[in-house]
């Protein structure tokens, strides 16, 4: 598939900004779904509010655009009525993990067959840089003007502790690892849950010293540990990530059954 | 499938939920809180047969948004909630009436606000379902009386959700919910089903105009359909800066409604030349239809649907009378809107009686109130 068959090039050019890590997770979704030879009009890609869940309206498929925060619930629905279609989201930390909390972790829980890609740039982007669930502690932005006392979230243990099949974390600097890990994702039955930790020169890197992206990039190479490193060096992971460190790697791959298989509803379609 | 036709004695919530059986519905997603959660009770065991799907989600939000998603892969969809979670709902509501979506939300109304009495029945949630979201949009609402419109009118919120693509309301309360009545299911039911693209049908949906409504684009079927809540033009392009986008976006949303407003009003008038009329809805109702069912000073107004306001009876009853009496469970929601509509009309006295705490006026609260105002 070319690359202006899977995006639509009438909605070019796009809002994201120059440096944004979006456009490498849209290019590492673009291959894997590719390469995968999936068929684009069984898909429908959703969304919710903020620059990541602003992607599925880039693709040439059918895309719902949802409500901040609900993209996973719009989801259900949708996945139930037609359980033939192929679910993805693209979401992010503050669609996803603040406002959307409770869908996220209950969305793992009901272990419903879809892929959720959620680009974490650590920052409220589109609306000018507030502190979101995952910005660093002591980090800057514009509601934490003294550096933020409040520790982040980590949506990815989150997803594993809930019970999603399928759980990975990259950055935008793993370009392979995360081309592979969406793969796998977008081949497992059920719950498939990527986090892609990217930069936001933008609003992130610029409050805090690194308004170039590539020194953003220079950043997430030196702080990412391999999952498997940490665990073999018994440290815990979660205090790994509160250290400013970023544990990369699949978290999870397991095939639980999921919720449309557990109550029947494949048949319908 | 659709319940026997027959005669049956049930619960109001029970009737809601074999209306929406032989309307089609195949999802619901619900959330339990009193007092109407026998809807989604009764759902969870009908859904089954009917090869639909009952979820019951995390909390209220969720559900009109799994019922928004579920609705764009061409089913028929429902939820059913009372008031703490019908104010969670709005936001999405809001988007169901952007995006354009067929749904179906009963509301069996408690009193409020907040928690209040989650027993007791109110009628405060009348200006919240017209309003309740931001923005300027129309919706379709119907208010039922009996066991029997908890049938029918549950029936008539899914035909025209979608015959118009609106978020259609059951504005039920705690009273009509939990009565029990006679409920006669008919040989022959009218279902209407949405005017979906790509396909032609001489359906009666096809007398709304296609540039009024757009013919629904279910998902999965090649369309490359593009929804959002944002302002979008008919091709789905997002233009939010474009004031004349969204001027025409917006007036199309409402005027697809309005213009249909005799079409959507469904009223009953009992002794229409009466010197004293009185307007009421639901079972707030209950007591006037007494009281005018007796005494031929007094006629009734009965509206089986609220919104859009039925402006044309209002204004026809309004024009012969000399008095018209408004009967709420609310200190007075719309009492104001059938006032506008009155006074218009040339009715100079629009008296309101409102009732609060959980049971609808009674016949001798009527009569007194009658008295008062020198009808009887």
């Amino acid at each position: 598939m070319e690359l202006f068959e899977f995006y639509r090039r009438d909605r070019w050019p796009h809002v994201f900004c120059p440096g944004c890590g979006n456009g490498t997770v849209m290019n590492c979704f673009y291959r894997a779904f590719s390469e995968l030879n999936l068929p684009l009009d069984r898909t429908a890609f959703i969304g919710g509010i903020g620059c990541s869940s602003r992607i599925p309206l880039y693709i040439n498929s059918d895309a719902l655009h949802t409500t901040h925060g609900r993209a996973i619930a719009f989801a259900t629905g949708l996945k139930l009525s037609k359980p033939e279609l192929k679910i993805v989201i693209f979401t992010g930390d503050g669609d996803l993990g603040a406002i959307g909390g409770n869908h996220f972790i209950n969305g793992c829980r009901r272990n419903l067959d879809m892929t959720v890609v959620c680009i974490n740039n650590n920052i409220y982007g589109m609306t000018g840089g507030q502190a979101s669930i995952t910005t660093p502690h002591d980090f800057q932005s514009t509601t934490t003007p003294f550096g933020n006392k409040e520790y982040p979230f980590d949506l990815a243990e989150i997803a594993v502790a809930a019970g999603a099949n399928y759980v990975a974390r990259w950055t935008t600097r793993h370009v392979h690892e995360l081309t592979k890990s969406m793969k796998t994702a977008l081949q497992k039955k059920g719950f498939a849950f990527v986090e892609v930790v990217s930069q936001c020169p933008t609003n992130f890197g610029r409050r805090n010293k690194m308004a170039d992206p590539t020194q953003m990039l220079e950043w997430f190479k030196e702080s990412s540990v391999r999952r498997d490193k940490a665990r073999l060096a018994a440290v815990d992971h979660v205090d790994l990530n509160l250290a400013g460190q970023i544990t990369v790697g699949e978290f999870v791959d397991r095939n639980r059954e999921c919720y449309e298989e557990l109550i029947g509803v494949e048949k319908h379609g | 499938m659709t319940i026997a036709p027959g005669e049956y004695f049930v619960q109001g919530n029970e009737a809601c939920v074999e209306g929406a059986v032989a309307a089609g519905v195949r999802f619901f997603a619900g959330y339990p809180i009193t007092p109407s959660t026998e809807i989604a009770e009764g759902l969870s065991h009908r859904l089954k047969g009917a090869d639909g799907v009952f979820l019951q989600m995390e909390d209220e939000i969720a559900c009109i948004s799994a019922v928004i998603g579920a609705s764009w892969g061409g089913v028929k969809s429902m939820t059913a909630t009372s008031g703490p979670g019908f104010s969670l709902m709005q936001e999405a509501i809001g988007y169901a009436a952007m995006s354009e979506t067929p749904v179906v939300i009963v509301n069996v109304m408690r009193g409020g606000p907040s928690t209040g009495q989650p027993t007791r029945a109110s009628q405060g949630d009348v200006m919240q379902t017209r309003y309740g979201s931001h923005g300027d949009y129309q919706v379709i609402a119907f208010a039922p009386a009996s066991v029997q419109e908890m049938f029918d009118l549950t029936i008539e919120s899914f035909n025209y959700a979608e015959k118009y693509r609106v978020p259609a309301f059951l504005l039920s309360d705690a009273e009509v919910g939990h009565m029990r009545g006679l409920l006669t299911v008919p040989d022959k039911i009218r279902i209407v089903n949405r005017k979906e693209k790509g396909l032609r049908r001489p359906d009666e949906a096809y007398d709304v105009p296609d540039d009024l409504v757009h013919p629904f684009p279910i998902f999965g079927k090649g369309h490359k359909t593009m929804i959002t809540g944002m302002t979008h033009t008919d091709d789905s392009r997002i233009e939010p800066e474009d004031a004349k986008v969204h001027q025409q976006l917006i007036k199309r949303l409402s005027e697809k409604v309005l213009k249909n407003r005799k079409d959507i009003n469904k009223w009953e008038l009992t002794c229409p030349d009466s010197k004293t009329m009185i307007v009421s809805y639901g079972s707030s109702a209950l007591g006037a239809k007494e009281v005018a069912a007796s005494d031929e000073r007094v006629g009734l107004l009965r509206l089986k649907s609220i919104w859009p306001l039925p402006e044309e009876p209002i204004y026809e009853v309004a024009s012969k009378c000399d008095q018209i009496l408004v009967c709420e469970m609310n200190l007075g929601m719309l009492y104001w809107s059938i006032k506008r509509v009155a006074l218009e009309a040339g009715c100079k006295k629009v008296e309101l009686l409102s009732k609060v705490g959980g049971e609808p006026p009674t016949p001798s609260e009527v009569r007194h109130k009658l008295r008062a105002m020198g009808a009887i």
